[in-house]
């Protein structure tokens, strides 16, 4: 690892991208739980309990989070930049994005 | 890199970058339709019978049945002992069970 704040930015990438994809199946079949439309508002009763809403937010931050690392990934990758512009930017980013989603989150 | 692992590269960097946009799409709709709480009502208000989130979240589920299969194969291999044709063939049948799952939910809302 060339330096922790790459390192940490690569741990993030990995626990997020495993809490996504095991999330993505459970999501996916609440969705469908549309064709009978009092299922699933059976369940969106059930997200308005605040530990619910709390684990939601979670999962916002390590969607954006995700993202934003993923994009720091695409610009290492394709843009000849020098690196730790690189990951100065991309986590500055990562973070303040990260922060926003999940302040408007709890915001709102 | 073997051939095989070549496409795998490219399909995960592609992948990702279609990912990219439609989830900056998708974190403002959320941040939008949470307002004043959620009902399955107003999901499908606004995405039945519309072609536009229908094609939207459609490409979402490809791109995301790919890029997570991919993903998570990569993990697996990295982290544990696990690898070889049972691997490819576990995270292929991942792949396709998200391909799988996600178009139902597109059907079902729109």
């Amino acid at each position: 690892m060339r330096n922790q704040a790459s390192y940490w930015a690569f741990i993030v990438h990995r626990i997020s991208g495993l809490g996504l994809a095991l999330f993505l199946p459970f999501h996916f079949y609440v969705l469908s739980l549309a064709l009978e439309e009092a299922r699933l508002n059976n369940f969106l009763q059930w997200t308005d309990a605040p530990l619910v809403k709390l684990a939601e937010s979670g999962l916002v931050l390590l969607l954006a989070a995700h993202m934003a690392g993923g994009l720091r990934l695409l610009v290492l990758e394709f843009f000849p930049w020098h690196d730790w512009q690189k990951t100065v930017i991309a986590l500055g980013a990562a973070v303040a994005f990260a922060f926003g989603i999940l302040f408007l989150m709890r915001a709102i | 890199m073997s051939r095989a692992d070549l496409w795998l590269y490219v399909a995960q960097r592609v992948s990702a970058m279609i990912l990219a946009p439609l989830v900056i799409v998708h974190l403002l709709t959320i941040i939008y339709a949470i307002q004043g709480g959620l009902t399955a009502a107003e999901i499908l208000q606004r995405t039945q019978g519309s072609l536009l989130w229908g094609s939207l979240y459609g490409l979402f589920v490809v791109a995301v049945a790919v890029h997570g299969s991919i993903g998570l194969r990569a993990i697996i291999k990295e982290m544990s002992i696990w690898r070889g044709r049972s691997l490819d063939l576990a995270m292929g049948l991942f792949g396709l069970s998200l391909l799988y799952l996600g178009m139902r939910a597109v059907m079902a809302v729109v």
